[in-house]
């Protein structure tokens, strides 16, 4: 039934459309998209990777009379580092991008291997990190691990500027600190201090992670001279876990188990673990401990290098 | 509503289209060009029966906007055998067994050529992780599995 060969010729439009109407704005700089934003309020959102937002639309849970382009915009897809080894990935970079992208593979592995388990490799490919993130799907990879590199957010609109840590940018599921004609330019992904190394590890048997979660170790002569742990997918927001940091600093790595121990318990609770498809609260918890303590222990492995 | 105009080559052929940017591209190359080898099944970009390149990229074309084909280098199962002779990933699949229904398969086809294009000498780890994306409930993957390696071998082979 196909055209032979590939030579098509056009037939007709669609008769139906999957997609309710919209208008397609196509701004070249990040100031003309935030006054799209600011000019259409509600009815606008960015539109990147379409991975999340054209879906959702499909599927006819939201709707919105302009979608505004991001990727017409120049230099928002890049990755770069800074003479201090401060990563800084554009937020239209794609997934599979940041996953083959050589400054990220060599200074921050874990986080190419993060990026290369994301979805499918279709969606890596359309998908970007900044779309992921403000999108704010509370069953998501990359914004749990970030977080223990303290990765912040660039924020910008027209005429101004902030900075956020991006443990602030999450407010809950689906909803970030953007203002309404903000947009998220850029991730800043901080080294870390020598003698150091993260790890992220994550359980999951839907397409979506049920469980996600990242630490990033720092020793100091057979001590943890420091801690960061990052809990994901398991609450309304992937955040921090200081509590289980604080019990994980100062202890003897010979005999961390018990503090593991009781730093997982302490994630597990203070990750405001929520019911649904993915399982009960309860199992979600216990896995957040199993993870932190292995995922400790795979850091370790890494500052102990091969062999 | 304003409309989009594109120009895209699929399979080889310019096409000049004007679009709307709510079509998808699904809609755009099975209902405007006719190219029913694109297959829809999961329509959330889980099972990859609608995998098309768009340039080097393998992509859900259930859930990519037809305006984003513009500028690229569109490719279908359609334009993989030349005339009688098929392309030599398609010879692998018929001669490992590796379809039964055969709707997964034209997905299957184009994300094996995005994947050798990549990579000519993937480990069998390397394309179960890359084929993670594309579901068959027939086969089993075994011999999808066999096929893609063989596969591999012939394109080396100058196939």
């Amino acid at each position: 039934m196909g055209g032979p060969g590939g030579g098509a010729a056009e037939r007709s439009p669609p008769a139906r459309s999957m997609l309710r109407p919209f208008e397609l704005a196509e701004p070249t700089s990040v100031t003309e998209a935030s006054a799209l934003l600011a000019r259409h309020g509600d009815t606008a959102r960015l539109y990147a990777g379409g991975t999340e937002l054209v879906l959702a639309m499909k599927e006819g849970l939201i709707h919105y009379d302009y979608l505004v382009n991001v990727k017409t915009i120049p230099g928002l897809a890049g990755i770069r580092r800074d003479g201090d080894g401060t990563l800084r990935i554009g937020a239209a970079a794609t997934h599979r991008t940041i996953e083959r992208d050589p400054l990220v593979r060599e200074h921050f592995p874990v986080l190419a291997r993060m990026e290369t388990d994301v979805a499918n490799v279709r969606v890596r490919a359309v998908g970007t990190l900044g779309g992921n993130l403000c999108f704010a799907e509370p069953h998501s990879d990359p914004g749990a691990l970030l977080q223990v590199f303290d990765a912040t957010a660039r924020i910008q609109r027209s005429g101004g500027e902030r900075t956020v840590p991006l443990e602030a940018l999450f407010v809950g599921p689906f909803e970030t600190c953007l203002e309404g004609d903000e947009l998220l330019t850029e991730i800043a992904v901080l080294p870390l201090s020598p003698r150091s190394a993260a790890a992220y590890l994550k359980f999951g048997y839907l397409e979506r992670p049920s469980v996600g979660v990242a630490v990033a170790v720092t020793l100091d002569d057979g001590h943890v001279a420091g801690a960061r742990v990052a809990v994901g997918s398991v609450g309304p927001v992937p955040r921090r876990m200081r509590e289980a940091e604080a019990l994980l600093a100062g202890t003897a790595i010979d005999g961390a188990g018990a503090a593991l121990a009781e730093a997982g318990r302490r994630a597990g609770r203070a990750a405001d673990a929520v019911s649904d498809l993915h399982g009960s609260a309860e199992f979600k918890e216990h896995l957040v401990g199993v993870l932190l303590a292995r995922a400790f222990g795979q850091a370790l492995a890494a500052l102990r290098g091969p062999g | 509503m304003r409309e989009v105009p594109i120009v895209m080559t699929v399979n080889g052929d310019r096409q000049e289209l004007v679009v709307p940017p709510w079509e998808t591209l699904i809609e755009c190359l099975r209902e405007r060009l006719g190219l029913l080898g694109v297959k829809k099944s999961c329509d959330v970009q889980v099972c990859g029966a609608c995998t098309v390149l768009l340039d080097d990229r393998p992509v859900s074309a259930c859930t990519v906007l037809a305006f984003e084909a513009r500028g690229t280098h569109v490719r279908t199962v359609e334009g993989l055998a030349r005339g009688d002779e098929l392309h030599p990933v398609q010879e692998a699949f018929v001669e490992h067994g590796a379809l039964q229904c055969g709707f997964c398969t034209p997905g299957m086809l184009m994300a094996t050529i995005a994947l050798l294009e990549e990579n000519p000498s993937p480990t069998a780890e390397h394309v179960k992780h890359y084929m993670r994306g594309n579901i068959c409930r027939c086969t089993g993957y075994k011999r999808i599995l066999e096929a893609i390696l063989d596969a591999g071998r012939r394109l080396k082979d100058g196939g």
